[in-house]
């Protein structure tokens, strides 16, 4: 990345130059190339994650299978911790406020939403951490318990491989720097500064996740399916985000951030020759900047590219999908929100109506189709599409109010989904999780703790004032109307009713009907996954409560550096 | 100090409510000892009032900031003036007597504890109400009134009857309470603030038509709580409380609040004409209603109670003629404070001792037996009625005075009616102390089942009760209220005319005219007595001279509408329940054809689309990416197209 950067430092600075600029032209005028300089303190979360990400996989090439789980357990956390640490360190020292600077050569901005997003993600990470490492729920193997993860993923699934290795106890501790890779790859991705970064930050955090949706312990073969399903229609996206990027390039001559917009906002004119036939067509710049958004809206889950999230969330292990759907949502806002906020800012007038048009069906499709789901996993699927809608509502504002109203949207929704789907890793009969919506019948009379704290998740889905849904949509709502986008609030108004309506009818099905007789059983966690759903709900109730000082926090981040 | 006025009876009230069964021996006399502390508070308010020049004795604190909103200030705050006062002191003077009378009268019963908790938060309501500086607070001691009198009546609710009571008693009063809370809107809106003072001295600045709505909404308030026509019905079924809570609710409290309200509103009414007169005409049309009433009851407390909505009657009348007749209004309330009271003590008294038997055609002949009572309900008596000298006479013969004076046409018709109401008061009063405690001993007959006679009112419970009544004075602990209450019914009334001495305490707060009657003043007296001889003489030729038969005779058409209370209820009945049911149910019709309708169909709507998007779902990875090129191509044509227009 940092090279081709060089290379357009380069390209502009030989100007007299007619050849294409190469690698090889770069280093001859090698007195001109400079020595890459890295604000290591700044950088200094992502590289703790991924350094220890990289700790992990050679604790599972070289540790004692036995050991393997404690010590991946470890790292990770104290991987995540460590980060979280050096981010509340760099916000202390007012990275995010006064000193926000773009880092790594131009590839990274280190500002307020980064900051915020990436604290948000590693607590994300950390609770992640917690409910991979839950073992209490399967039945123990020989080898000592396990987790809701394939035991040898390599097997085929209902082999004669795959019954030795559950009689075994094997377990896939992989998964533990997988989640770590997706979380320094999340960290960069609303950090990316260059379109370039952008692309590759996608591929860190998104290949890890395609690996760990086919890692389930039960139902492999749906698991795989979504694992494939969501590879190829990623892949597909990551062309749009390429092909664009390479549009971007021909109209600007540069692929980062603040000097494509410089030369949009006609501050900048590009001087290259070799690009003189594409520079200034707006033609590239519109359809450029339509693919790399495109890419975007793919991982948010936004109509019409939304069409894998359902069949992914269900088929993923359900930790895995509490993962993903929290924290690839953070990133992909973060960068949406970048990239529009910084990249476009200039093209407001053209990508504002077909963001309201991708708004409003994103947020009534998934509100409209959640309503005949049958499966909790696909009706919280349909819900999280539904929440993209109300986020994109927030991202239309373009003002310093849509910044942070959708960060702190991101932060309190990311809790209440990591609690949510914890609970229903709890809800299991002797197929592994009850996740048709019929076994849920009457939840609320076995076990009314449990059924309780779904609700209060459901509650806060829709947006019932003294949780944190409330909190967060009256934000993004507030921001998006004050912004010129009423319309837009009164379709994600009517959009939020028909949510409620399916929210509450599971807190109706769970305490309001009859149990069925061959219903599930709760399972009773580890302190893992009890602190994960307890954190969900503090939180949930904390930022509904109070939600000022989280407002306030937001607020203050709200700023690009550009 | 003004604060504990109301705090006394209201922390009676806590203590005693909440306190659970360890208060049971004490309660009561708790609850009567703070319902006398505030009468104490209240007598050195009066004492350090009198002190005062008569212009400055209105006192004002302030106790807390109650609604602290930019254009909309309301406090809880409280102002004490001769009006006020005056209430104050009948209200816990009266209140503490019945208090203490219901210690006797209360004895046996296993909720007593209870009900001094409900008594003491009746005096606390109505205190709060009389207290209040502002509208908004007085309606919450408005709707305090309300709450207690709904306890209250509705005590023995083990009784069918009795819970049927208080519902009828709290419904009817929902009725004026949406009067007055549309009145408070309608100041609001006017004048931008409720509170007395600025209200009042602006009330000119408003239009005729403003002051008249808000009027009208003011009187429909007093209506409810006063038993004033059309919203009387509840009054007499309120009988179903025990004695001292009638004795509470007509003497004392709730139904003078209606008197209170319009009174000192005065200023409002005095630029609407329109409304003032509404206010005279629904004064006389309760006036004869109540007398008329009170006629036929044999129920000894009902007729009390017919009594006290004529009474009423004339206060709201009295109140209707402006400043000629604002303090007359009050006077009567005072003097009737207490003769009500003493009337009703002593009829519970009677009850009490007659095994709780109500129905008149049953006594006779008590006055050996319960000298006291006899002497006591005798004095009030003859106060009601007016006779000469005694309070009743003073403050009724003010209001017809002033009634004449209110000019033309209007001036004698009043004064007829007035004058037409004294003389059936002292009918129908006479005819309750003839039946009572003269002629045969009719108890002593063996009581024999009664012919279904459908328009008698069904008397007590214990009319089925073959035990033979024997017939003895009340304790002291009752007796003494009564021989208070006594003292007042005589002297009030002549102590308050001495000098226009109470006209002239109140002038401050209501202003006073001296009426102009186009007959002089000893003319009305003169009349006032003839009437009151007429009444007697027609009672006594009646009951005094001929034994009362225990059966109630048939009785003419007007006698047997009277029993049904002149029709009250069937006239409600038809018009208002029927009514309100057929317009419920065509509501019901239109929420479940119109309203599930929509929202069923709306339900509907969304479940199809549901189900048919859903099936775009497919499973299918080439399906999928099909869409997203689908719609990755209409999201770029819709850019270029942006750009384009």
């Amino acid at each position: 990345m940092t090279g081709v950067t060089g290379m357009t430092q380069v390209a502009s600075a030989g100007g007299t130059s007619d050849a294409v600029p190469s690698l090889w032209t770069i280093a001859a005028a090698g007195d001109k190339l400079q020595a890459p300089s890295i604000e290591y303190g700044k950088l200094s979360p992502v590289l703790i994650v991924l350094g220890a990400a990289a700790v992990g996989v050679l604790i599972d090439a070289f540790a004692p299978r036995k050991a393997r789980y404690s010590a991946q357990l470890f790292v990770a956390l104290a991987g995540l911790a460590a980060a979280f640490a050096a981010v509340i360190g760099l916000a202390a020292s007012g990275a995010g406020t006064t000193k926000a600077q773009i880092a790594g050569m131009g590839a990274l901005a280190v500002d307020g939403p980064t900051l915020f997003l990436q604290g948000t993600l590693l607590l994300v990470g950390i609770v992640g951490v917690f409910t991979f490492a839950e073992r209490r729920l399967e039945p123990a193997g020989r080898g000592g318990r396990v987790d809701s993860f394939a035991a040898q993923p390599a097997a085929v699934p209902g082999g004669e491989g795959e019954q030795q290795a559950v009689k075994a106890g094997w377990t896939t501790t992989e998964v533990f720097p997988l989640l770590l890779f997706a979380v320094g790859g999340m960290l960069l991705f609303p950090a990316a500064n260059d379109l370039l970064t952008l692309f590759i930050a996608l591929e860190v955090f998104s290949l890890p996740l395609y690996l760990l949706c086919a890692l389930a312990r039960r139902r492999r073969l749906l698991s795989q399916e979504a694992a494939v399903k969501y590879f190829l229609l990623g892949a597909f996206s990551s062309a749009f985000l390429l092909f664009g990027t390479a549009l971007l390039y021909g109209y600007a001559g540069t692929v980062n951030y603040s000097a494509i917009a410089r030369v949009i906002s006609g501050a900048d004119a590009v001087s290259d020759p070799v690009l003189a036939d594409t520079t200034g067509n707006d033609a590239l710049l519109l359809i450029g900047g339509a693919l790399v958004v495109m890419g975007l809206l793919f991982k948010v889950g936004a109509v019409p590219f939304h069409m894998w999230t359902p069949d992914v969330y269900q088929g993923a292990p359900t930790p895995v999908t509490g993962f993903m759907a929290a924290a690839t949502k953070v990133a992909a806002f973060g960068a949406l929100l970048r990239l529009l906020y910084v990249v476009l800012p200039g093209l407001r007038w053209d990508w504002r109506p077909v963001m309201w048009g991708v708004a409003i069906l994103t947020m009534l499709g998934g509100a409209i189709v959640a309503i005949t789901q049958t499966d909790i996993k696909r009706l919280l699927a349909y819900s999280s599409i539904a929440h993209a809608g109300f986020l994109l509502a927030g991202v239309i504002a373009t003002s310093e109010d849509g910044i942070s109203s959708v960060l702190f949207y991101l932060a309190a929704y990311s809790f209440v989904t990591l609690g949510a789907f914890a609970v229903v890793t709890l809800v299991r009969d002797a197929g592994g999780e009850a996740t048709h919506l019929s076994k849920w019948a009457g939840l609320g009379r076995r076990s009314p703790l449990l059924a309780a704290v779904f609700a209060v998740f459901l509650l806060a889905f829709a947006g019932i004032p003294l949780t944190s849904g409330f909190a967060g949509k009256f934000a993004v709502f507030k921001a998006a109307a004050e912004g010129g986008a009423g319309a837009l609030v009164v379709v994600g108004v009517i959009a939020s009713a028909i949510a409620a309506f399916f929210y509450l009818r599971v807190i109706v099905l769970m305490f309001f009907s009859e149990p069925q007789a061959d219903g599930p059983s709760v399972a009773v966690p580890s302190v893992m996954t009890t602190s994960a759903i307890a954190l969900g709900v503090v939180v949930t109730v904390v930022l509904g409560v109070a939600p000022q000082y989280f407002l306030d926090l937001a607020g203050q981040a709200g700023v690009f550096v550009r | 100090m003004i604060g504990l006025l109301v705090g006394v009876p209201l922390l009676g009230a806590a203590v005693l409510l909440c306190g659970g069964r360890r208060l049971d021996r004490t309660g009561h006399w708790l609850g009567t000892l703070l319902a006398a502390v505030s009468f104490a508070i209240g007598a050195a308010l009066f004492a350090s009032m009198l002190g005062e020049d008569a212009e400055s004795r209105a006192m004002h604190s302030k106790l807390f900031s109650w609604v602290p909103v930019e254009g909309f200030q309301a406090d809880v705050a409280f102002q004490l003036d001769q009006l006020s006062m005056t209430f104050v002191l009948l209200i816990t003077g009266v209140g503490t007597l019945i208090h203490l009378y219901s210690v006797g009268y209360m004895e046996h019963d296993p909720g007593r504890r209870r009900f001094f908790g409900y008594l003491n938060l009746f005096l606390a309501a109505m205190l709060l109400l009389v207290l209040a500086d502002n509208y908004l607070l007085l309606y919450v001691g408005w709707e305090g009134v309300g709450l207690a009198s709904y306890l209250l009546i509705g005590f023995w609710q083990h009784k069918p009857t009795a819970a049927t009571a208080a519902k009828k008693a709290f419904i009817v009063n929902r009725v004026g309470d949406a009067g007055l809370a549309i009145a408070i809107f309608l100041m609001f809106t006017t004048f931008g603030t409720f509170a007395f003072a600025p209200v009042l001295s602006s009330a000119g600045d408003a239009s005729e038509g403003q002051l008249t709505a808000i009027g009208l909404m003011l009187l429909l308030a007093a209506c409810g709580k006063s038993a004033q026509v059309p919203l009387q019905s509840w009054l007499g079924d309120a009988m179903e409380g025990p004695t001292p809570v009638s004795a509470l609710i007509h003497a004392a409290t709730m139904v003078t609040a209606g008197v209170y309200l319009i009174t000192r509103s005065g200023a409002i009414f005095n630029g609407a004409p329109d409304a003032q007169l509404v206010v005279v005409v629904v004064g006389a049309v309760t006036l004869l209603f109540g007398a008329i009433v009170g006629c036929a009851k044999d129920d000894i407390k009902k007729a009390l109670a017919g009594s006290t909505m004529s009474q009423i009657g004339y206060m709201i009348l009295a109140a209707g003629l402006g400043p000629i007749g604002y303090a007359f209004a009050i006077m009567h309330l005072v003097t009737h404070g207490f003769f009500k009271a003493g009337l009703f003590l002593g009829a519970g008294s009677v009850m009490h001792g007659m095994n709780d038997e109500v129905d008149m055609r049953r006594y006779g002949g008590l006055r050996k037996y319960m000298p006291v009572t006899f002497v006591t309900f005798g004095l009030g008596y003859l106060a009601i009625i007016g006779f000469p000298g005694l309070s009743g006479f003073f403050s009724k013969d003010q209001i017809i005075e002033a009634a004449f004076a209110k000019g033309g046409t209007e001036g004698w018709i009043l004064g007829a009616v007035t004058l037409l109401g004294a003389a059936i008061t002292a009918y129908y009063m006479t005819r309750v102390m003839l039946m009572t405690f003269f002629g045969e001993e009719r108890w002593r007959q063996a009581p024999t089942p009664s012919p279904a006679e459908p328009d008698v009112e069904p008397a007590a419970e214990t009319r089925g009760e073959h035990a033979e009544p024997h017939p003895h004075e009340s304790p002291k602990v009752m007796t003494i209220p009564m021989i208070v209450l006594a003292f007042g019914s005589v002297f009030a009334g002549g102590i308050f005319k001495a000098g226009d001495s109470f006209v002239n305490w109140l002038e401050p707060v209501t202003a006073f005219e001296h009426g102009h009657s186009p007959v002089s003043a000893t003319t009305v007296t003169a009349a006032t007595v003839v009437s009151l001889v007429i009444g007697v003489g027609a009672a006594w030729f009646q009951y005094g001279r001929k034994p009362v038969p225990v059966v109630a005779p048939r009785g003419n058409l007007l006698t047997r509408a009277a029993r049904r209370d002149l029709l009250q209820d069937d006239f409600n009945h038809v018009v208002l329940v029927s009514g309100g049911t057929h317009l419920t149910r065509s509501l019901v019709y239109v929420d479940h054809k119109v309203v599930d309708g929509a929202v069923n169909g709306t339900a509907a709507t969304f479940g199809g689309l549901s189900g048919r998007l859903r099936r775009l779902q497919n499973g299918f990875a080439r399906s999928y990416a099909v869409s997203m090129f689908g719609g990755a191509a209409v999201l770029i044509a819709a850019t270029l197209l942006m750009r384009a227009v």
